[in-house]
């Protein structure tokens, strides 16, 4: 079958993020576009990546994409099934997970992320949100975090609303003063670019605008004032390989 | 030892009005009969644990049963919001909900408290969040032997836990499996359990990985063939994808919502508000 070489912005995003996890990680992963991603990335470059669902699924194999953290497919498919105590407690809390994957409702500077209200007063929200879900113990945990969200102003704010999970809080040294064990997000991944945490600063940083895509359009596109990496790069362009195993995820009919 | 009863005898003996009560089920094995029979009995006043309400819990919100929400993640799961859910919390419709909110580590925690009988559980969680700030049931507690500050949360201790599992032998012991979430703890935190199960069997052969509670720890047996539907049940049948879907538009109105309430549950138009 050809692969039709037009790509869209959410597939380069996926695909992006997809190639940030490495083969024989062991990957915390949250549903739609982090399952997506992790996903796609079994089907490419990391066959043996292991993907733990928060609903106690240790290794799932799936052959197509769950639609919840939960389908029978993922406990069918898995090396282990566990209780949900047992994920938070046995294999989450002490560090044995390398990658938490994360998307957000909003994220700020410091990758803060917020999955609760939207809206300054908690009690009487502009937007009610799902909530916390796994995510406050994934970002403060597993070895690393990568987030992987859409890029608009109403989602990239200078603050976010409600911190849901910690990134590097008010700047260096917070996660530290928290005792949070895990290094937080090494990188945000959007439709637009890549951002990652400056060394010194610990605010985001454009380190890769993906192909056609201008810096100026990111900045329109964040609610702060975006620094820009001096080695600014531009993210590859989606192989055929990769276009052919997302689409065969997200569209197995092949309706597209 | 657990009787069994009826579907109705079930709910109408074990969940009153003012309860507390917690139906579990992490995606699989969700007791939608259940709650729907608690809907359709009116009950009002109760306070619902849940790690991960979804749609059963919007449509008891939506009906008007519910007072306060205590909980970690509440979405239609792969779909997006709970729009019952989100309409009591902004609006208070059609009765203004209370919540109390906390993050999956802290939920499991609490529930493995409850079960063992400790007056708390400690973990390392929600440092930095604004969880801290907003819920009362999250405080510190100094470890005794290296003096390290962690997280310490209460047990929950519902009055009656539902579950629904795959079978149940005629003594009643439950056996369920497949994703198990946190349905012992939740079983074995609460003072009454009521089980729904797809079939009541002379004999339980062993399945790997199953999850046995003993006739002992169970209140009652209901029998309820596709008790979990739209959700689903390992063995039996898939989860109804389409159903969740479907949901969204219906919830998003309150009157597309209360005509499906009176349609489906032949709940009276006009009863929630």
């Amino acid at each position: 079958m050809t692969v039709d070489p037009a790509w869209s912005a959410d597939e380069m995003m996926t695909i992006a993020a997809a190639r940030s996890l490495t083969d024989r990680s062991a990957c915390f992963v949250g549903i739609g576009l982090p399952s997506t991603a992790a996903n796609l990335a079994r089907r490419t470059h990391a066959p043996d990546l292991v993907l733990v669902y928060e609903s106690g699924t240790l290794g799932s194999k799936p052959d197509r994409l769950p639609l919840s953290i939960g389908d029978g497919m993922l406990a069918e498919t898995a090396d282990a099934v566990i209780s949900v105590p047992e994920v938070f407690s046995y294999w989450l809390q002490p560090g044995r997970i390398d990658v938490g994957f994360l998307s957000a409702a909003q994220i700020d500077r410091y990758a803060n992320i917020n999955t609760t209200v939207i809206g300054a007063d908690y009690h009487n929200p502009k937007v009610r949100l799902p909530g916390a879900g796994g995510a406050p113990e994934i970002a403060a945990s597993c070895r690393e975090v990568i987030v992987v969200v859409r890029q608009s102003k109403r989602t990239f704010v200078e603050r976010v609303d409600f911190v849901t999970s910690v990134g590097y809080g008010r700047g260096p040294g917070d996660r530290e003063r928290l005792g949070l064990r895990g290094r937080g997000p090494v990188r945000v991944i959007t439709d637009l670019g890549i951002l990652e945490p400056n060394s010194a600063t610990c605010a985001l940083t454009l380190v890769a605008v993906h192909p056609g895509v201008s810096v100026d359009r990111v900045r329109e596109n964040i609610g702060w004032d975006l620094a820009v990496s001096p080695h600014l790069t531009t993210t590859s362009p989606p192989t055929e390989a990769e276009l052919g195993a997302l689409r065969g995820l997200t569209d197995p009919e092949g309706v597209r | 030892m657990a009787e069994i009863v009826s579907l109705r005898e079930g709910i109408a003996e074990l969940v009153h009005d003012g309860d507390t009560v917690a139906l579990e089920g992490f995606t699989h094995l969700i007791p939608f009969a259940a709650g729907q029979e608690i809907i359709r009995q009116g009950r009002r006043d109760l306070t619902l644990i849940r790690m991960t309400p979804d749609v059963i819990y919007d449509q008891l919100i939506g009906a008007g049963c519910v007072r306060k929400l205590v909980f970690s993640w509440g979405g239609n799961p792969g779909v997006g919001s709970l729009h019952r859910f989100r309409d009591a919390v902004q609006n208070g419709w059609p009765v203004p909900l209370e919540i109390e909110e906390h993050s999956h580590a802290g939920m499991a925690a609490r529930y493995v408290a409850g079960a063992s009988g400790l007056p708390f559980a400690v973990l390392r969680g929600y440092a930095g969040t604004d969880l801290v700030e907003h819920t009362a049931t999250i405080r510190t507690v100094t470890c005794p032997f290296t003096g390290e500050v962690l997280t310490a949360v209460p047990p929950v201790n519902p009055d009656v836990t539902v579950i629904h599992a795959q079978r149940a032998d005629r003594r009643g012991t439950v056996q369920l499996w497949g994703i198990s979430g946190v349905q012992k703890e939740a079983v074995l935190s609460a003072r009454r359990s009521l089980v729904t199960v797809e079939e009541i069997v002379d004999e339980l052969t062993p399945v790997p990985g199953a999850v046995v509670l003993p006739s002992w720890v169970v209140s009652a047996v209901a029998e309820v063939p596709g008790g979990a539907k739209p959700s689903y049940a390992q063995g039996y049948y898939d989860r109804d994808n389409a159903a969740y879907q479907d949901w969204d538009p219906i919830s998003r109105d309150r009157d597309t919502f209360t005509r499906w309430l009176a349609e489906r549950l032949g709940v009276p138009v006009g009863i929630p508000s």
